[in-house]
């Protein structure tokens, strides 16, 4: 539809009604305010007119026209309300109520069963079509043929299904997945969830099956939906317009008069996809997706079926103190104690068994607790120093906690020893964006990748890590933007791809810079830019002339003519995105990975326009918000260096009290000072380093080490077996706050549920320490600590509560009246020009030899985030993805006699685990990868915790393992 | 005798499918001619003039299509052409005939019509039933390939074209041209909504012609024989001499008048049946007592379908007089349809008939729209009904409430997505019901049949 075009006058129901060219007679009819019933029409896709029941007569075409389908035409007159409009209408909704379970799942859930409601408005009670017995048994048959019903009784309500009804041959149900149920009764084949999974979510799973009226819809090959390659995102679901596709109830059977509803976004993934609580009985018992900037209403499996962990009974609801003969301190539970072993874990046992780890302590009362812990860290402060003293917040935790807590540690415990989980996921690229650039965030919003030309992903599992963002990667391919995937684990969304790139792992340089040398050598560089903005282009001239074609291959294991191909696509391109994940940046090489992708974009002048730019896909919730608000040992909120005097006097007047002019550590670096003893209390607020970070022999030792730690968490994660106090912190969902998310969207969530027992808000709880400890702190509300926060930071200046809860924002925004900003860099940069950093190819840190001969790689699933603390509790998500494994290729599988799914002990020079081998395809000849969440059997017992020299990343990607057959 | 050998002349020569024969008997000689010394556009206005219209069964105008396809067609954007050869309609079976004995005829009109209508790549879209003729179809192509027919610049002109023989795989739904769009572009075939129109947006989006089998046989001889010769057979009669009123004339033969000949597949209850090639307007009677030899065991006559199950049948009072041409069958109610005449006796149970139509559509309906759907579905189920002692007056109205939501209040009224639901819907509404009310309700009333001394309750087929 283009608006270039002169408007289009017709006529409809005598109404005379100018619209752009292009539009449906529907889309037009709604102008002036007429409604044409639809069923099979859904706003949000392109129409098909499969139902007929949007009829209306266009005068002279001799027949009725789909009023969905069909475009205006300039003086068309049409007529929507006729009788023989109306009469067809009706038979449409009769011959489909003929087969209706009345009232469908939907319809006996809250009377939306859109057929039924169109029946009801239509005056179509009766149906004629009754089915008479001899005809029922052979409805689902084959030509007229006897065949047999399963018995379920035609009007049994599917949200109680009958015990039995797995799936039988011919069986109307199929309740096979354990999120989803189809009762394909009900269905009336309007092809909206095959357009939503192919269209929207483009996973391309659900077509029709049979002619006539033994069409169905079909998963796959006709197979169970829960045996399909189904992904659960639920967007089918959330597009049916009856009770064929419902969400199985997950925590409390739903009863609409009692569900209230709270827009939020979700917990998880950087996306931040726009969501809706559905709340009953205290717990969240549905969600929704809502119409966000970063998901226009589309959500994954995690979002749409991962909300039942806050209403879990493992979360902490009393404060806890650690009994004293459980010292001196040490792992409390099998799995931590030990070496990983999957077998450990028994199939629908709960994640973690709390006996052992509750006896180690005692049920205690707030005062005492906090009491405690500022006892404990002002008796280190004052033996130690501040510098003894650090903290871990959390990307999962708001805007308004995170500043919270960095304000405690910098202005009561004294240091800048604070950091999070993002040291361990895009620290890299981030120190990499600061140098060249002089900002860290993303340049463009995901969506952008539509209207680009060429759109370049690396070391990115984007459709299982980012599984909303992929899909708007994935329908951009679909439309005709050139989709170049790279990385050495082949990742799903290279399906979609029209090329697909594998190379060796930890050879990102060397192929990057062979891009750069072919697109220099054939002068697809765009010289006006790099002369206008940038600078040091000499010295990557210089470094990229030694990486031909030729060399590259030998370092990355690409053909010379792909890299070839693939230099010239991004370099011809008029508009270029680049997407990037920890595939990129968790090697010890890490920065210059960073830096070349950098280079490539400034070399092309791939920047500040919509449709190009460089996106580091953000991994949590609230990991671009964790770093805004200062959660870094560096800086204060918004990238203020704490050691710049100015900023700190700023901050030190704001806080009332003097600041530490001295660079904080980071997190691997506090591991290490905890084992030295240089760091000896830490307060961890909804962290989880013994799972998350490198070499965890090493972790559990500096655990044990410290002389005090507090957890502040919503269960007893691995971590809090070690601590001397636990605090029960308040999930998400009993949160209001702000999160950004990776397009640097500042979306403000609300508090949809109370927290259970006497657990707190995250900084409340920080808020009553800091008093404990001698610093008033006072706010009335999250409002406030924002305001003071905004105050404090220039990119957030412009915002506020009342105008997030109006509408999501990107920062910058520095001023009330300013929009926010979408692109960044389109004139400059905040370093001015933009610097080309150029790097040399270096090998890992640890390379497979005889005794390790393979590379371990690392990594997450579609079903679970992070450590699994949340995930593993959410029933759906284990149960859809209940055990860790370790992906091998058929060829090193044969070789070494193992079998898929046989257990298998994956061993390095810091742990051993044991896991079932996956035998794929995906996974190079050499390589293999395990998943980290799993507690039983944790990835991270492998991993390598060696550093990227400038950003201290770990080396999560790369380390050298030995694998064992077991018997 | 009204029966001609045109496209038939040689159908019953076992050799005639080889290159050498076909050759002997002159063909490639109108592709020779077309290429070499006709333009394109002369070509079009030929087969525009001439009046031929779609033998497939929707009557269109082969010309008018023609006429729509672009002129100056890109390597972006080239032009295909699409042969349907997926002839399925129950009583229909000349194309098969002539695929399968003359497939040098088909592959010679596709050369001249690729070549008018700047076609690179034409493709046969053969039924998947048909292997017999799939595989003689391949043969020619590649004979002709061989002689260099087929193949880059062809007869020594900068005209190149390929084609691709597909086979289907056995859908009824595939005949109908935008299905068999989305068949042979891998996909389910499902039909599409029109407009657009397949020459504007059709195979792979691009501009797209389809024709029948039978449409396309009828060019090289047009070719050879020329526009006169043509308009000599059918219901138009002698052009006049004054030149406006020629225009005129000619201009009104593609929809109003009926040119050439017809192949028509005579089944049922005749002495004879089988394929026969008539003058447009050969009278119905004349072909089943003259050509076909009449009733057989001489029988009365019932009843005709005259164009394939999809027609409505017409009764004998009808049919004793009828022309087999577009315009005076479809003033008879009906249509010539594909050409399949279906002759029923005295001692036809008419609600049989139509049940084993409906089923047949019922089965075949792919699905995608409701009023086909679940409509083919009742139709059947309320006949079965009836002829199963089980059915009830009221359940007469109900068909005819489901037929007119399905092909509309009349003929050419569709409210289903594609022709096929118009195809279940006619023949019961405007044939059967229309005609033979009576032995519906004869069923309802006694519970057995109208005919024959048999008991009911004898089940459908």
């Amino acid at each position: 539809m283009t608006t270039a075009e002169p408007p289009v006058t017709l006529t409809i129901d005598g109404q005379e009604v100018a619209v752009a060219a292009g539009m449906t007679i529907w889309d037009a009819a709604r102008r002036v305010g007429i409604d044409i019933p639809v069923l099979c029409h859904d706003p949000a896709m392109e129409p098909v007119g499969v139902c007929r029941v949007c009829a209306v007569e266009v005068e002279g075409s001799r027949v009725l026209a789909a009023a969905c389908h069909r475009q205006v035409e300039a003086g068309m007159v049409v007529r929507t309300n006729t009788e023989r409009c109306q009469r067809a209408r009706r038979m449409v909704v009769e011959l489909l109520l003929a087969d209706h379970p009345r009232p469908c799942a939907k319809h006996q859930l809250d009377r939306s069963c859109e057929l039924e409601r169109l029946a009801e408005a239509l005056g179509v009670d009766q149906p004629r079509f009754p089915m008479r017995n001899a005809e029922r048994a052979t409805q689902n048959g084959a030509d007229g043929g006897p065949e047999t019903e399963d018995g379920t009784p035609a009007h049994a309500p599917i949200l109680a299904p009958p015990s039995s009804a797995l799936r039988l041959a011919h069986s109307p149900f199929d309740l096979s997945s354990p999120v989803i149920a189809v009762d394909h009764r009900a269905c009336i084949l309007c092809d909206r969830c095959i357009r939503a999974c192919d269209w929207l979510q483009v996973n391309e799973v659900i077509g029709r099956t049979g002619k006539g009226r033994r069409a169905r819809i079909a998963f796959d090959d006709d197979r169970p939906m829960g045996q399909s390659t189904c992904v659960s995102c639920g967007e089918c679901v959330a597009h049916c317009p009856t009770g064929a596709l419902t969400d199985k109830p997950l925590v409390v059977a739903l009863q609409p008069e009692r569900l209230q509803r709270v827009d939020t976004i979700c917990p998880y993934c950087g996306v931040g996809c726009a969501v809706t609580f559905h709340v009953q009985e205290g717990k969240v018992a549905r969600v929704t997706g809502r119409d966000g900037p970063a998901n226009h209403a589309r959500l994954c499996v995690k979002g749409r079926y991962g909300y039942d962990y806050s209403s879990h009974p493992q979360r902490l609801t009393v404060p806890l103190i650690r009994r004293p003969e459980y010292y001196p301190k040490g792992p409390l539970s099998e799995e931590v104690r030990h070496e990983g072993d999957y077998r450990r874990h028994k199939p629908g046992a709960p994640v973690t068994d709390y006996g052992p780890i509750l006896k180690a302590f005692r049920e205690t009362t707030w005062d005492e607790a906090l009491d405690l812990c500022a006892a404990r860290f002002l008796e280190i402060k004052r033996q130690y120093g501040p510098e003894a003293l650090a903290g871990f917040g959390s990307a999962k935790c708001t805007n308004e906690d995170n500043y919270v807590f960095q304000k405690l540690i910098r202005a009561v415990f004294g240091t800048n020893n604070v950091d999070h989980c993002s040291r361990l996921c895009h620290a890299s690229s981030v120190a990499a964006l600061m140098e060249c650039l002089g900002s860290g965030s993303v340049s463009n919003p995901v969506a952008d990748v539509a209207r680009a030309d060429v759109c370049l992903v690396l070391g990115s599992n984007t459709t299982e890590n980012h599984p909303v963002a992929a899909t708007f990667i994935k329908q951009a391919a679909r439309r005709g933007t050139t989709l170049v995937v790279m990385d050495p684990r082949r990742p799903a969304l290279a399906n979609h791809a029209h090329h697909y790139v594998r190379f060796k792992p930890g050879t990102d340089v060397a192929l990057l810079n062979a891009l750069m040398h072919v697109i220099l050598r054939e002068d697809l560089h765009d010289p006006v830019f790099i002369e206008a903005r940038t600078e040091n282009f000499a010295a990557l001239r210089e470094t990229v002339a030694r990486y031909t074609p030729e060399m590259a291959e030998k370092i990355t294991g690409v053909p010379a003519s792909t890299i070839e191909e693939i230099a010239r696509l991004y370099g011809r391109a008029h508009n270029a995105i680049i997407f990037w994940g920890m595939g990129i940046s968790q090697h010890t090489t890490g920065t210059d990975n960073a830096r070349c992708l950098i280079a490539l974009c400034l070399l092309t002048g791939n920047i500040g326009r919509p449709g190009t730019g460089l996106h580091p896909l953000r991994g949590q919730n609230n990991v671009q918000g964790a770093s805004d608000m200062g959660l870094l040992p560096i800086v204060y909120s918004g990238y203020q260096s704490v050691a710049d005097p100015n900023v700190r006097e700023k901050f030190a007047r704001a806080w009332g009290v003097p600041l530490n002019p001295k660079r904080g550590l980071t997190v691997v670096e506090i591991t290490s000072a905890a084992l030295r003893g240089d760091i000896r209390g830490m307060l961890m607020m909804g962290e989880n380093p013994f799972l998350s970070d490198p070499n965890i022999n090493k972790v559990r030792k500096a655990l044990a080490s410290l002389e005090f730690l507090a957890v502040q968490d919503i269960f007893l994660t691995e971590t809090a077996e070690f601590a001397d106090v636990i605090l029960p912190a308040s999930s998400h969902a009993e949160k209001t706050g702000t999160y950004t998310n990776t397009d640097r969207y500042v979306q403000l969530a609300k508090r949809a549920v109370a927290p259970p027992g006497e657990a707190r808000q995250d900084w409340q709880a920080l808020v009553d320490l800091a008093g404990r400890m001698g610093y008033r702190m006072e706010y009335r509300d999250e409002a406030e600590i924002f305001a003071e926060m905004a105050a404090l930071t220039p990119g957030y200046a412009g915002l506020s509560y009342p105008r997030l809860a109006r509408e999501p924002i990107p920062w910058p925004c520095p001023a009330p009246d300013h929009p926010g900003t979408q692109v960044l860099f389109a004139h400059d940069f905040p370093r001015g020009k933009g610097r080309f950093s150029p790097a040399e190819f270096a090998p890992a840190q640890e390379l497979p030899d005889e005794e390790y001969p393979f590379v371990l790689n690392t990594g997450r699933v579609l079903q679970h985030w992070h450590t699994g603390t949340m995930t593993r509790r959410a029933r759906a998500l284990e149960e859809i993805a209940p055990q860790p494994f370790v992906e091998i290729c058929p060829a090193d599988a044969e070789a070494l006699g193992i079998g898929d799914g046989d257990p298998v002990r994956v061993r390095s020079r810091r742990g051993e685990v044991t896991v079932p081998a996956r035998v794929t395809r995906q996974i190079a000849k050499g390589s293999v990868f395990i998943p980290f969440h799993y507690r039983e059997a944790a990835a991270n017992l492998l991993t390598i915790d060696a550093l990227d020299p400038t950003a201290k990343i770990p080396e999560f990607k790369y380390c050298a393992v030995r694998l064992e057959r077991l018997n | 005798m009204p029966e001609v050998k045109i496209l038939r002349k040689w159908v019953h020569d076992p050799e005639q499918h080889r290159m050498e024969v076909a050759l002997s008997r002159g063909y490639y000689q109108a592709a020779r001619q077309a290429l070499t010394e006709m333009k394109p556009d002369e070509i079009i206005n030929l087969v525009r003039d001439s009046g031929v219209r779609g033998r497939g069964g929707a009557g269109a105008s082969c010309g008018m299509k023609w006429g729509f396809m672009p002129k100056e067609p890109t390597p972006q954007r080239p032009n295909y052409l699409i042969c349907n050869c997926d002839e399925s309609e129950p009583g229909t079976f000349s194309n098969r005939e002539l695929v399968e004995y003359d497939p040098h005829q088909l592959i010679e009109a596709i050369v001249i019509s690729a070549y008018a209508l700047r076609v690179r790549t034409a493709l046969i879209y053969c039924r998947g039933e048909f292997l017999f003729g799939y595989e003689r179809l391949n043969e020619a192509v590649q004979e002709a390939r061989e002689r260099g027919f087929v193949g880059e610049k062809i007869f020594g002109t900068d005209f190149s074209l390929d084609i691709i023989v597909h086979r289907g795989a056995g859908a009824y739904i595939c005949g109908e041209e935008t299905a068999l769009m989305d068949s042979l572009e891998g996909k389910r075939g499902h039909p599409r909504a029109k407009p657009p129109f397949p020459a504007n947006v059709g195979l792979y989006g691009m501009p797209t012609t389809i024709n029948n089998v039978e449409t396309l046989c009828n060019i090289p001889h047009l070719i050879n024989h020329g526009l006169e010769w043509f308009w000599s057979m059918g219901t138009a009669g002698a052009p006049p001499e004054e030149p406006q009123a020629r225009a005129n004339w000619i201009k009104s033969l593609g929809t109003r008048k009926s040119t050439g000949t017809k192949i028509l597949s005579v089944s049922g209850h005749v002495k004879r049946p089988g394929n026969y090639e008539v003058v447009m307007g050969t009278s119905l009677r004349e072909l089943i007592y003259d050509v076909c030899g009449g009733i057989c065991g001489d029988h009365d006559l019932k009843a005709v379908i005259p164009g394939g199950s999809s027609m409505p049948m017409i009764p004998k009072p009808i049919a004793m007089d009828v022309q087999m041409a577009f315009e005076t069958l479809q003033a008879a109610g009906t249509a010539l349809g594909s050409g399949g005449v279906i002759v029923f006796d005295d001692q036809t149970d008419i609600p049989q008939v139509c049940l084993a139509i409906a089923r047949f559509y019922k089965n075949e309906s792919c699905g995608k729209c409701v009023p086909c759907r679940i409509g083919t579905d009742w139709i059947y189920k309320l006949i079965q009904r009836i002829v199963t002692g089980q059915g009830r007056m009221e359940d007469i109205e109900l068909i005819r409430d489901v037929c007119i939501n399905l092909g509309g209040e009349r003929m050419m009224d569709s409210r289903s997505y594609c022709p096929l639901g118009d195809a279940a819907a006619w023949p019961i509404i405007w044939g059967g019901l229309k005609y033979f009310q009576h032995e519906f309700e004869h069923y309802i009333r006694y519970r057995r049949s109208p005919v024959g001394a048999e008991p009911a309750l004898v089940g459908a087929h």
